[in-house]
């Protein structure tokens, strides 16, 4: 589903990603940890074009996204992202921040368009927030609406940059339970957490990005009790 | 001392009210028109092209750095000195509209750029194009922001008519003068003055601010 190879992106002299191959099967949720600073926010944002990477390649689905001649736009469209800080318009309603680029970008009518949002909010457990502003609704509300408003664009792959640590921790587990229900269904999802729990219980792998090198990759019972690198293993005793 | 008589001021009163009009339809035309020049220059002074960037900007800096009587004086005055005649209307509504244009240019720049970068990218992040997420995510959002300084230099603005009085306009500051003139009642005559341009922007000021509260209540 996503071929990366050898992916290098700098930011003036500073190199934050130095060569990151993986590769990440279809239906597979694969969960990011490392440290602050370590490049997993650049890697996501790489991956659907919000950062354009120097050096490397994408390929998403069979087309190489990295190449000059695709449209971003399309792009895009096919690669959901979920923020730390939910990035909801806050200008629009929930219901309409979730309808807005399928008016917009995909031109559906507004009809179709309702019920779909309508339906994603019913999948997020918001059905009786469609007309509630974002400065309404808490935290793990608005991240479901988030999280919902990426699925109307009918992404292949769902990235997550720390979607939940943002929250307050009673609302953490809201969040990370449509994750896993979208994970059951079957959705390709690139996460980037600490939540040990959600990737033990959802993540087919885990991978330890360290200083802009993936240092070990393997299924969280791998990485969380048997790491073999020490770096790993030092990383694990201070966050756990 | 004597104590003022402002019998002066009712006696003029058809007059002055002569001048507040050409006061308010000259500062309407260029309060539209210095919105419309504001928001596009505000615009480009954030366009990709470096060009329009900079001529954005050159234009802004040179009209916020001169003062506003010369650039009427070159327009009144100097125009004609070349062969170009301008009325002396079409000057005042030119020059304040593009004096005002400059403010608001930067007005509107700097709304803009408080929205958070979070917004375009979750625009962007969903396809849309830089066009469809400035239209409908950041200008939606940047205008209630806008608000505010925009009535403060709106009413700058109706403040800085009081100039076209030297180019030979008869707006509420050159009917005063004129009365003046004929009376030397300068304490009632300028004082009166005071108040009516205050009356306009005390409720120019409560009028947008409602408008900004209502704005506020639906978002
Ligand atoms: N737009 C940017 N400009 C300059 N430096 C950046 C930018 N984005 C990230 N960085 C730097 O790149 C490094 C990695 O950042 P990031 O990918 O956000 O790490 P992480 O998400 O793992 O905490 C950090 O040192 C950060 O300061
Ligand atoms: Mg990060």
């Amino acid at each position: 589903m996503i071929e990366v190879r050898d992916l290098h992106k700098s930011f003036g002299d500073l190199e934050v990603l130095k060569g990151i191959t993986t590769s990440i099967a279809r239906g597979e949720v694969v969960v990011l940890i490392g440290a602050s600073g370590s490049g997993k926010s650049t890697f996501l944002r790489c991956l659907n074009l919000l950062e354009i990477p120097q050096r490397g390649e994408i390929t998403i689905d069979g087309q190489v996204v990295t190449s000059r001649r695709v449209d971003i736009n399309r792009i895009r469209q096919e690669v959901g992202m979920v923020f730390q800080q939910f990035n909801l318009f806050p200008h629009k309603k929930a219901l309409d921040n979730i309808t807005l680029a399928l008016l917009k970008v995909k031109k559906i009518k507004a009809k179709e368009a309702r019920e779909t949002g309508l339906e994603l909010l019913a999948k997020v457990g918001l059905s009786d927030k469609a007309n509630a502003y974002p400065r309404h609704l808490s935290g793990g509300q608005q991240q479901r609406v988030a999280i919902a408003r990426a699925l109307a664009m009918r992404p292949k792959v769902m990235l997550f940059d720390e979607p939940t640590s943002a929250l307050d921790p009673e609302m953490i587990k809201e969040v990370l339970n449509v994750m896993k229900q979208l994970a059951a269904d079957g959705m390709t999802m690139v996460v980037v957490s600490h939540e040990m729990g959600f990737a033990r219980e959802a993540a087919d792998r885990v991978i330890f990005l360290d200083e802009g090198i993936i240092v070990e990759e393997g299924s969280p019972e791998e990485i969380y009790t048997n790491a073999k690198v020490q770096r790993t293993k030092d990383f694990l005793s201070q966050i756990l | 001392m004597n104590l003022p008589d402002y019998s002066v001021v009712f006696d003029n009163w058809a007059f002055l009210m002569l001048g507040m009009q050409e006061t308010l339809r000259i500062s309407a035309f260029a309060v539209v028109i210095g919105f419309m020049i504001g928001s596009a220059v505000g615009l480009l002074r954030l366009s990709r092209v470096r060009v329009l960037r900079m001529a954005a900007g050159a234009y802004v800096e040179f009209i916020r750095g001169t003062p506003l009587l010369v650039q009427l004086y070159i327009l009144y005055f100097g125009l004609p000195s070349i062969g170009i005649d301008l009325t002396a209307r079409a000057a005042a509504i030119i020059g304040l509209s593009i004096n005002s244009g400059a403010y608001v240019a930067e007005i509107v720049r700097a709304g803009i750029q408080s929205i958070d970068k979070g917004q375009t990218e979750a625009a962007r992040s969903l396809g849309m194009s830089g066009h469809l997420a400035m239209i409908f995510v950041i200008l939606p959002q940047a205008f209630r922001r806008i608000i505010p300084p925009l009535v403060n230099e709106f009413i700058i603005l109706i403040k800085d008519s009081s100039l076209l009085s030297l180019i030979a306009i008869t707006e509420l500051m050159r009917a005063g003068q004129h009365i003046r003139s004929r009376t030397y009642q300068d304490f009632e005559i300028f004082t009166a003055i005071a108040i009516l341009y205050f009356i306009v922007t005390f409720t120019l000021s409560n009028i947008l601010g409602v408008l900004e509260r209502r704005l506020q209540v639906s978002d």
